[in-house]
């Protein structure tokens, strides 16, 4: 008896690692072909030239530095607001129906889909406060999006400093505000930042939002001011597979751009990862 | 007195501030509102939600939604079915049954599966999966609803995975022992004890992978095919509701019909995910305490 | 923390006003089909005008009509006329639209390379579209499913196709939709049973293309009117251009432009 359930056991167990194999396979197959197909595509004029004869030839540094721009004004919309918002959530708030609601708020504005986001940046940013098509009205689209990750990381991280500390502090006389100020935030600062970075890497890779506030097909020049419109990574890589004039002839060069962007979003994530454990060691002290 | 002051000022400056994403959801919805219940002068909200036909540049135009709203069901429905499946199973296996060295190794996939820019993924469907399932089944395009779905499954797969390996691993250990102590094989465990304990967590990562699928906008524009059709199989191809807003928004000018049925879809997107998620809420707040073991 | 936003704040405000100190800077968005030679004379344009910005946009003939009246763009590219639609709501923003044909095109329809299909009628392809004619056999070639492809509604090509080919009838709601020509080019050539349409500039290698009733699409048919899809290339401005706008509009209507007209693929006017 106790060999016939055994067995059931490995074989269900079986069945799960063949789950957890093809998530992995399916990682690595996409993987594979991005980075096989478009590793050839990267040269240094790629990555610091402008797209030129029909976007056939060139590189794909304005959807660089417009990719950039975009994150930038992410998180300067995104990190003030959403740290302000988790240190409310976390050390002032107390368990009630205005915590419930502002929570419900968070969670469901993390649901909303990207092209709503689009939609909404569209008529409030670019057309009712006049922003047009650019890099702020992108960004502050963005900014909403990423904000609920950064809400949701600033509160893990304030929440993962000890109480210990803040009563240490206030028990030596020290008001709220200075006990967050100078006690709490530091300590929590690797979480934020980490939880940020997290949450630009997001930002950077997303096409919805930016489609019609922010980026166009072809803007050679580079950026000079919030108002100009630019070229971005990701749609970059939609426009030439779905838009552009040479489809096929430009195929290695949307590998390519695809590969930077995976890079550079993986990069970001790892950057976030390393920071989060050699911080997590500091703190261990 | 006066760091006192200072102390209450700055209290009410953080709550202005963590008011803001009320404020921004309300804006959003307000915005959507505003601009697209006006397409509901020109058209009944039946004929909108159910009319079959939707050809909004016509004269005259026709706002009939049904399609799209069958294509995003079905879509999401096809990709639950893969994703579901494989995204509990690793969750499991990550909580309960591997190794520490291998859960090292399988959390960062997990992770890496999650961070993957949408468009890739939508590119990688339309160029690769596409011939390769158009040869493999012998069907006329490779740009369909299977496609899509298949895409959509890779990016709710870490979703349903990261929110059920929670659950299940805040499982107490007093009731896996107990479990253990009465006889019971792990696999036993996993399914009598386990997940029935952590089944609102699963459910609520089940709930907000849909609502992703749901929602996402490049993978169906690029993978799913385009045509504004009610499906008949899984090849067929489709035309779910966000990427009939991102094909149109551009061309839509400002606060026409077109525009305003755009919204309008917009509100209805909008409504589904805003369900999906209230109830991943509600699940997940009525059935915290299930299942502690008191004494 | 306060002074770092101060910092922020201020790197903010110079990024903004120094965007009052631009010389030339020109919008552009709209048809695909019309993209090619835009954006040939936009990098010719810019080589010989270092301090002009020109960023372009598809999306086809629909945005660049609306941008114009919604004054988002400087030009519109469309290929195809405005319609009486846009003319109406165009007046009621008082804006003046103004047409300068830039370029002559004809609309080719396009199967697989391997398909053996040379010929079809007009009615032929409106049937085709409208669902009637399901199967390849039907039509002379080898039997197999017709898998219909069309372009999006903000096309300017499909505007045109609508009018010519299917008569003001509603294309099969089954038809796959691309956003762009060179979507319809990717997507028949890896569809064996594919048909489309794309303009002239868009006649590349892995698709054939279709006579109609005929007649060959080609430059010398278009001119002399015997191909039966043919339509003019338009770029659209917001009342009488000025300034850099009629600038570049002259500089497509050079014949330095019109020479790129023909690199590009389509028909120049002289």
């Amino acid at each position: 008896m106790i060999k016939k359930r055994v067995f059931i056991q490995n074989t269900w167990f079986s069945i799960f690692k063949i789950a957890v194999l093809i998530n992995g396979a399916a990682l690595a197959v996409i993987l594979f072909f991005i980075v096989s197909r478009g590793w050839r595509a990267i040269s240094w004029e790629f990555l610091t030239q402008a797209p030129r004869d029909s976007m056939t030839a060139g590189g794909i540094l304005p959807c660089i530095v417009g990719t950039v721009s975009l994150c930038l004004v992410t998180i300067l919309v995104a990190l003030p607001i959403g740290v302000a918002s988790a240190i409310y959530l976390n050390e002032y708030a107390t368990q009630g129906k205005l915590v419930r609601v502002i929570r419900l708020g968070i969670n469901n504005l993390a649901g909303v889909p990207s092209i709503v986001f689009g939609l909404f940046g569209l008529a409030f940013f670019c057309i009712v406060l006049k922003m047009g098509v650019s890099v702020a009205a992108g960004g502050l689209t963005l900014g909403l999006m990423t904000l609920p990750v950064i809400i949701g990381a600033s509160e893990e991280a304030l929440k993962s400093v000890p109480n210990t500390y803040r009563e240490a502090s206030l028990a030596m006389g020290a008001t709220k505000w200075q006990t967050i100020r100078k006690v709490v935030l530091p300590v929590a600062f690797p979480g934020i930042i980490t939880g940020s970075i997290l949450g630009i890497s997001r930002a950077a890779g997303e096409t919805a939002p930016i489609m019609y506030t922010g980026a166009v097909f072809f803007t050679p020049d580079l950026p000079t001011s919030i108002m100009d419109e630019v070229m971005a990574l990701p749609y970059h890589i939609y426009v030439l597979a779905t838009a552009g004039t040479h489809i096929e002839a430009t195929r290695h060069l949307q590998y390519g751009t695809a590969l930077v962007l995976i890079v550079l979003v993986l990069g970001m994530n790892l950057a976030a990862i390393i920071l989060r454990s050699k911080m997590r060691k500091k703190l261990r002290i | 007195m006066k760091r006192q002051h200072i102390d209450k000022g700055v209290r009410s400056g953080f709550l202005l501030i963590a008011l803001f994403s009320i404020t921004a959801l309300s804006l959003i919805m307000i915005f959507l509102f505003i601009e697209g219940l006006p397409i509901f002068d020109h058209v009944s909200i039946k004929e909108f939600i159910f009319g079959k036909y939707w050809y909004p540049t016509d004269d005259p135009a026709d706002f009939g939604i049904l399609a799209l709203i069958l294509g995003s069901v079905s879509v999401t429905f096809l990709s639950g079915i893969m994703a579901i499946p494989l995204g509990i199973m690793t969750a499991i296996y990550l909580a309960e049954i591997a190794p520490p060295t291998v859960a090292e190794i399988v959390k960062p996939i997990v992770e890496l599966m999650a961070s993957m820019p949408s468009v890739v993924i939508g590119f990688f469907g339309m160029v690769v999966v596409a011939p390769f399932i158009q040869k493999l089944f012998n069907i006329p395009v490779g740009l369909n609803m299977f496609n899509a779905s298949l895409m959509l499954a890779f990016m709710a797969v870490p979703t349903i995975c990261s929110i059920s390996e929670d659950a299940v691993f805040s499982v107490p250990t007093a009731l896996k022992e107990a479990s253990f102590a009465l006889g019971a094989t792990h696999f036993e465990t996993i399914v009598k004890i386990i997940i029935p304990a952590s089944l609102s967590g699963i459910c609520t990562a089940v709930i907000l992978g849909l609502s992703r699928a749901v929602g996402e906008t490049m993978v169906v524009l690029m993978a799913a095919g385009g045509a504004a059709m009610i499906p008949g199989s899984i090849f067929d191809p489709v035309r779910p509701l966000p990427a009939s807003i991102a094909a149109e928004m551009a061309e839509a000018p400002f606060r026409s019909e077109h525009y305003h049925a755009l919204f309008a879809i917009g509100i209805v997107l909008f409504l589904f995910t805003l369900i999906f998620n209230l109830i991943a809420d509600f699940l997940s707040h009525k059935f915290r305490q299930v299942g502690e073991a008191s004494l | 923390m306060n002074k770092r936003k101060n910092i922020f704040i201020s790197i903010i405000f110079l990024l903004t006003i120094s965007s009052t100190v631009f010389s030339g800077e020109l919008v552009i968005k709209g048809s695909t089909t019309v993209l090619p030679i835009a954006q040939k004379a936009a990098e010719a344009y810019m080589a010989e005008n270092p301090d002009v910005k020109i960023s372009l946009s598809g999306g086809g003939s629909g945005n660049g009509i609306k941008a114009i009246i919604d004054g988002t763009a400087d030009i519109g590219n469309a290929s195809r006329f405005i319609k009486q639609k846009e003319v109406s709501m165009a007046g009621t923003k008082d804006v003046y639209p103004v047409p300068f044909r830039i370029a002559l095109d004809a609309i080719v329809p396009v199967v697989n390379g391997k398909n053996s299909v040379n010929n079809l009628t007009i009615a032929q392809l409106k049937d085709i579209y409208l669902g009637k004619i399901k199967d390849w056999k039907q039509i002379g070639g080898t039997p197999g499913k017709i898998v219909v492809i069309s372009r999006d509604s903000s096309s300017g090509t499909f505007g045109v196709w609508k009018e010519l080919v299917m008569k003001d009838e509603r294309v099969i709601p089954s038809a796959l939709t691309v956003p762009s020509n060179g979507g319809i080019v990717q997507a028949v050539t890896t569809t064996p049973g594919a048909i489309g349409y794309v303009g002239l500039g868009y006649l590349t290698g892995g698709i054939k293309a279709v006579k109609v009733d005929g007649v060959e699409g080609s430059e010398q048919n278009t001119l002399n009117g015997s191909f039966p899809i043919s339509r003019g290339l338009f770029m659209f401005t917001k009342g009488w251009p000025q300034g850099e706008t009629m600038d570049f509009i002259s500089f497509i209507l050079s014949r330095k432009g019109q020479d790129l007209v023909k690199e590009a693929g389509s028909i120049p006017l002289f």
